[in-house]
């Protein structure tokens, strides 16, 4: 099979991923057949009720979890603003305390969440360090942890470099010591065990768009008992702990995705995971001066992250846009913020590395003769960046 | 997000490489994220009538300094004087806002590069221009805009 290169060669499967076709043939009826909004009583209601409840059951299913405890929101990044926003507060006016623990390591809409409470509701919090491969360590939870700590929230893998996170074993500690655990499960999603009793969470966030759903869509699991205020307040949707009109259709699909990803997972990881190894061994060996970020074996199966010394992440980005291939960095120079990033500077790679950073991620589309055009074109293209470089003296 | 040109600049940069025996040479740095570039002179009475580049950094990074070694040459040393980072990206066709600071680098670099050159030859200095103004600005110089 040819490679189309009008459609490109995607692989920033961690940004987002296309929706599955039989997810959109799921979603299709919501929109303009059964309409009906699951509060209204007639029939018409109660059928969207109806679809919106068992979307509820087959996402319970693979969580382990009851259907109360599954809620529905708009995205990822609501799930962690509702986890750790809604169960501080909740902790905080039981009189728990006012300490958080997260890692340096957390998607901005963990991170950035975290830093507010700080900042503007005088929340303490601690950021606990990383390793060189990005892995937090359970012990360092253990010694952060203190008679007013009211939560921990640390993602389940890593959005950058891959890394997977101990999860069960801080979900263990968390709850010897009664502290509420909140996990980003977002990028874990359609790929990780999301078995909540295993993994030992009290609260765990998805996106369904990372796993060939829809955007616009994800939930966040909330053990039963867990404090959580509400953040958004208004009619009495999903048990009041979240506002709004549901987005039936979206529920539907995200369920739908959720159960094709967990029904088909081994085969997709197998299959992802074996392009991934090609990619990141061809990589390494024809290209020097690179290296891999992130954990080596304790890293999603569809992630691989370099840094590529003396160039620059955006220089790579749209040369590589340029052959017809979509990927990711993490380079200062690619952020509006224009600062490097926070996941590399917390493993520890000095700025001039981490501007080299170069992230490719896989998805079930993703063909053997791809990843042997990226390897292809890759060596290229940094060579001819590295030629213009004055930080690169060849090797004489 | 960038104009054609940008692009065509970045793809096909003009005047990439090392002057070995250059009259002036000027490394700078952008304080803003951390990228470098190197630009190398050649000075023929009071005009530049050669020009190159080194760049680390971004595309808009990579196509300043390919369209700016390309508007220098053959400009006498007065009209590189004048040469502003708004003149170079209108140029390429405008940057994008957050990326106006990466034509910092190129109008820096070329001003060291004539500092260099001052240096070694304080009597060929243009009437009214002192060599300190033509220094490599401070960190920070250049973030204003950023
Ligand atoms: S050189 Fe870093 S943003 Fe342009």
């Amino acid at each position: 099979m040819a490679i189309d290169l009008e459609k490109g060669v995607y692989l920033d499967h961690a940004a987002t991923t296309p929706v599955d076709q039989r997810v959109v043939e799921a979603m299709l009826p919501f929109w303009t057949e059964r309409y009906g909004n699951p509060s209204s009583i007639y029939r018409l209601g109660r059928d969207a009720a109806k679809a919106l409840n068992s979307a509820r059951e087959r996402i319970a299913g693979i969580l382990r979890a009851d259907p109360s405890e599954i809620i529905f929101t708009s995205c990822g990044t609501e799930s962690d603003n509702l986890a750790i926003r809604g169960a501080a507060f909740a902790q905080r006016a039981r009189g728990k305390g006012n300490h958080i623990i997260t890692s340096s390591v957390e998607h901005h809409a963990v991170g950035h969440t975290v830093e507010q409470l700080v900042k503007k509701f005088g929340f303490e919090a601690t950021f606990l360090p990383v390793d060189h491969y990005g892995m937090v360590s359970p012990d360092e939870v253990a010694r952060a942890i203190r008679p007013d700590t009211v939560l921990i929230t640390i993602m389940y893998a890593n959005n950058e470099v891959g890394t997977i996170q101990p999860i069960a074993e801080i979900g263990r500690i968390a709850k010897e010591r009664g502290i509420p655990f909140h996990t980003d499960a977002v990028q874990a999603g359609g790929a990780l065990s999301l078995d909540v009793n295993a993994l030992n969470v009290d609260l765990l966030s998805l996106s369904a768009h990372k796993f060939y759903g829809p955007k616009g869509v994800g939930l966040l699991y909330a053990r039963k008992g867990t404090p959580l205020w509400p953040m958004q307040t208004g009619g009495s949707q999903e048990r009041n702990r979240r506002a709004g009109t549901e987005n039936v259709a979206f529920a539907v699909g995200m369920a739908t995705a959720l159960e094709l990803a967990y029904a088909e997972l081994e085969q997709t990881n197998n299959r992802v995971r074996a392009l991934r190894d090609r990619l990141i061994a061809g990589v390494l060996e024809r290209i020097p001066d690179v290296e891999l970020t992130g954990h080596p074996t304790q890293r999603l199966p569809n992630s691989a992250s370099f840094v590529v010394k003396y160039v620059e992440g955006e220089a790579m980005l749209l040369s590589l846009d340029m052959k017809g291939i979509f990927a990711s960095s993490g380079s200062a120079c690619t952020s509006m913020s224009l600062s490097p990033s926070h996941v590399l500077t917390a493993m520890g790679f000095p700025p001039e590395i981490a501007h080299g950073s170069l992230r490719l991620t896989l998805g079930k589309g993703n063909t053997e003769e791809e990843i042997d055009y990226v390897l292809d074109v890759l060596p290229e293209i940094i060579s001819r960046l590295r030629a213009m470089s004055p930080l690169y003296q060849p090797a004489a | 997000m960038y104009s054609n040109l940008v692009i065509e600049h970045f793809t096909n940069p003009r005047n990439v490489g090392v002057i070995e025996d250059a009259d002036g040479v000027g490394r700078v740095g952008n304080p803003v994220c951390g990228d470098m570039m190197e630009i190398f002179i050649k000075v023929e009475a009071g005009r530049i009538v050669d020009a190159k580049f080194r760049t680390f950094g971004c595309g808009a990074a990579i196509a300043t300094s390919s369209i700016a070694t390309e508007m220098v040459k053959g400009q006498t040393i007065e009209e590189v004087l004048r040469l502003t980072r708004k003149d170079v990206a209108d140029a390429l066709g405008g940057l994008p806002a957050h990326k106006m600071h990466c034509s910092n680098l190129a109008v820096d670099g070329l001003r060291a590069a004539l500092h260099d050159y001052f240096s070694k030859h304080p009597e060929l200095l243009p009437a009214g221009v002192r060599l300190e103004d033509l220094a490599p600005p401070p960190e920070d110089a250049s973030t204003e805009e950023a």
